[in-house]
């Protein structure tokens, strides 16, 4: 009987000490304790967390009904107007094309990601092993960087005047001298998604690479002798083997880049921030805290935070899943 | 016979061959992706070592002929560009007392899922990697509210005193969940049998954690302290917003804000700047990602 079975009722747990035959303790304070241990572990991790996450998640609900800026939170009491927030966001064309635009650019970037991430792990099984040991280091140094630190390197690289890439490409032949790679939304947003795919990367490739080692050598090698081109080979030899890892890394690169707020905001940077090229997190950065209307900003965030919720569902499901499974 | 022996030796010869061929090609896409990955990170390194004259000249050279700590000075300079060491202070500050919080609160919650089946114990682990899915973004309002409320941003508290508790506890409630996790990973790496070996020896239960549990768990803790650390050390949304003046500035927003409006941008400050933020996290992310990387994917294990 392992501590991991032990029952949750009182009932039982009482039925199994005495099964334990252990001379009965007249009164059970010891039993009292051992059934309340876990919760009494738990409670420093429920009261934190519940106190500054869960009040003001309580605090989002009420004040998305509420008529709430700078004079409302001097007087630290807001109007109630019902679902008037809700509904002038929800009739505003800002939010729907913001919506729309932050979809199609989470389509790109994780597809992006996952793509080459998978691209590159399956690249890392194939060089010399004097290629995959500089390669993956220099993987976990990209990874490793701070995201505002990468933000004023991309920002410097891409520079107008002086920046790197605008030299290479001139050599090249291709490309203005000065070329501002920050011109249109497209690009701006382009400019973001490549810092974000190079960051995100990292974490792709090695953990694909990681799900590649279980991908039994001689089957791949039968496959090939039954004359199985390479692509016939990653179909129905390696892709069925990493397909869980790759659904969690799809997942979770949903589940961020829809959400993203750094790389956007310093990149694009806040005098070029505007309703053309807002992302989510952007919008209801701007649009609650910045312009100080905080009602509305509420409104925006529980419809983004619920947006999140639905995309969330599966990873939820499979962690809780392969914690039962163990 | 001899015909049938020959042939398929030919023919593995002639696939080797292929195979050599195959690899060269393959090492050089390999380089090519290498040069791509690290060059932002060369660029950054190589520019806060150069003079200006290579950084704003016609050509731009790799490598520095004669490299200068010039751009490093500057950047921590009091008056180019104040608030360095103030930064460097308030960094150290709320990311070693979130650190030490976190770890010590979420080790005891990681002990409970990991030694005990308890009612609740699924609601739990959903709310935790539920919490940990929340896009910060859509925070920021109600955080800021409720600590505005009770002194704990700026505004309400001209003091940095206030501001860098209310970062602090912001940044405990969403790095306890990761911590949680992993150490949760950690402690169930410990074979079951050993504590209870200890304990048919006639060590007490807490003697058994204290002998056994802990010193096998210590790397655990020492890996997950460290990534609460970069994570904290890396914040931007939560710090950016509650600490929103420049005495309480952590390194991070302190780098956020170094071009400030100047249209004259000194890359070289710029550069170093962002190799002295980068520093520490580098260090540390080395020595820990072999054994922190998997937590969130651990859900792929049983397809």
């Amino acid at each position: 009987m392992t501590s991991s079975q032990v029952p949750d009722t009182t009932a039982v747990a009482a039925g199994l000490d005495s099964h334990r035959a252990r001379r009965r303790r007249p009164f059970s304070w010891t039993r009292l304790y051992r059934g309340a241990a876990p919760y009494l572990l738990l409670l420093p991790v429920v009261v934190v967390i519940g106190t500054i996450l869960g009040y003001p998640l309580y605090k989002l609900v009420t004040l998305s009904f509420q008529e709430y800026g700078l004079p409302e939170l001097i007087q630290r009491k807001g109007t109630w107007i019902g679902f008037d927030n809700y509904e002038s966001v929800l009739r505003d064309s800002i939010f729907w094309e913001t919506l729309l635009r932050t979809v199609i650019f989470t389509v790109a970037n994780v597809g992006l990601t996952i793509v080459l991430g998978t691209l590159i792990a399956l690249l890392l099984v194939r060089v010399s092993t004097w290629v995959r040991i500089p390669l993956t280091v220099v993987l976990v140094l990209a990874w490793s960087m701070p995201a505002v630190v990468a933000v004023q390197v991309f920002y410097w690289m891409t520079n107008f005047q002086n920046g790197i890439l605008n030299y290479v490409l001139a050599q090249v032949g291709i490309g203005a001298e000065q070329h501002d790679w920050y011109a249109t939304t497209f690009s701006k947003l382009a400019m973001v998604t490549v810092l974000i795919v190079w960051g995100a990367i990292p974490f792709v490739t090695i953990s694909i690479y990681a799900g590649l080692a279980q991908v039994p050598r001689e089957l791949v090698e039968a496959a090939e002798i039954d004359g199985a081109g390479p692509l016939r080979v990653f179909r129905d030899v390696t892709f069925p083997i990493i397909k869980p890892i790759l659904l969690i890394l799809t997942s979770l690169s949903i589940i961020w880049d829809f959400g993203v707020f750094t790389q956007p905001y310093l990149l694009i940077g806040a005098s070029h921030l505007d309703e053309t090229n807002y992302l989510m997190g952007v919008y209801v950065f701007l649009q609650g805290y910045a312009q100080s209307d905080f009602g509305r900003g509420a409104a925006i965030s529980l419809l983004m935070l619920l947006i999140v919720g639905v995309l969330s569902v599966f990873y939820v499901r499979q962690m809780v899943r392969a914690e039962e499974a163990r | 016979m001899s015909v049938t022996a020959v042939r398929p030796r030919s023919a593995v010869q002639h696939r080797r061959r292929r195979r050599r061929l195959g690899r060269a090609a393959w090492n050089a896409v390999g380089i090519a992706v290498l040069v791509v990955m690290a060059f932002p990170v060369f660029w950054m390194v190589s520019t806060a070592f150069k003079p200006d004259a290579e950084i704003y000249g016609e050509a731009p050279t790799w490598f520095s002929a004669s490299p200068t700590l010039d751009h490093f000075g500057d950047a921590i300079d009091s008056t180019l560009h104040p608030g360095f060491w103030d930064a460097v202070k308030n960094s150290v500050t709320i990311v070693s007392v979130t650190v030490v919080l976190s770890v010590f609160v979420a080790f005891l919650a990681a002990v409970a899922l990991a030694k005990y089946s308890f009612t609740g114990r699924k609601l739990f682990i959903v709310l935790m990697i539920g919490i940990l899915m929340l896009p910060a973004a859509g925070l920021i309002i109600p955080l800021y509210v409720v600590l505005a409320r009770y002194g704990l941003t700026n505004q309400e508290d001209p003091l940095p005193t206030g501001a860098i508790a209310g970062v602090i506890l912001t940044f405990l409630t969403f790095l306890l969940p990761f911590a949680v996790w992993t150490l949760r990973g950690f402690i169930l790496g410990v074979p079951r049998e050993l504590e209870e070996a200890a304990m048919v020896d006639g060590s007490s239960r807490l003697g058994a954690f204290t002998r056994i549990l802990l010193p096998l768990v210590a790397p655990g803790l020492v890996a997950t302290a460290i990534f609460v650390f970069i994570t904290a050390w890396n914040e931007f949304i939560f710090a950016n917003v509650i600490l929103s003046s420049q005495g309480n500035y952590t390194l991070t927003i302190w780098l956020s804000h170094f071009l400030g409006t100047s249209r004259n941008t000194d890359w070289g400050a710029l550069m170093a700047a962002s190799t002295l933020t980068a520093i520490p996290v580098v260090i540390f992310f080395l020595l820990i990602q072999r054994k922190i990387a998997f937590g969130l994917t651990s859900g792929s294990v049983k397809g």
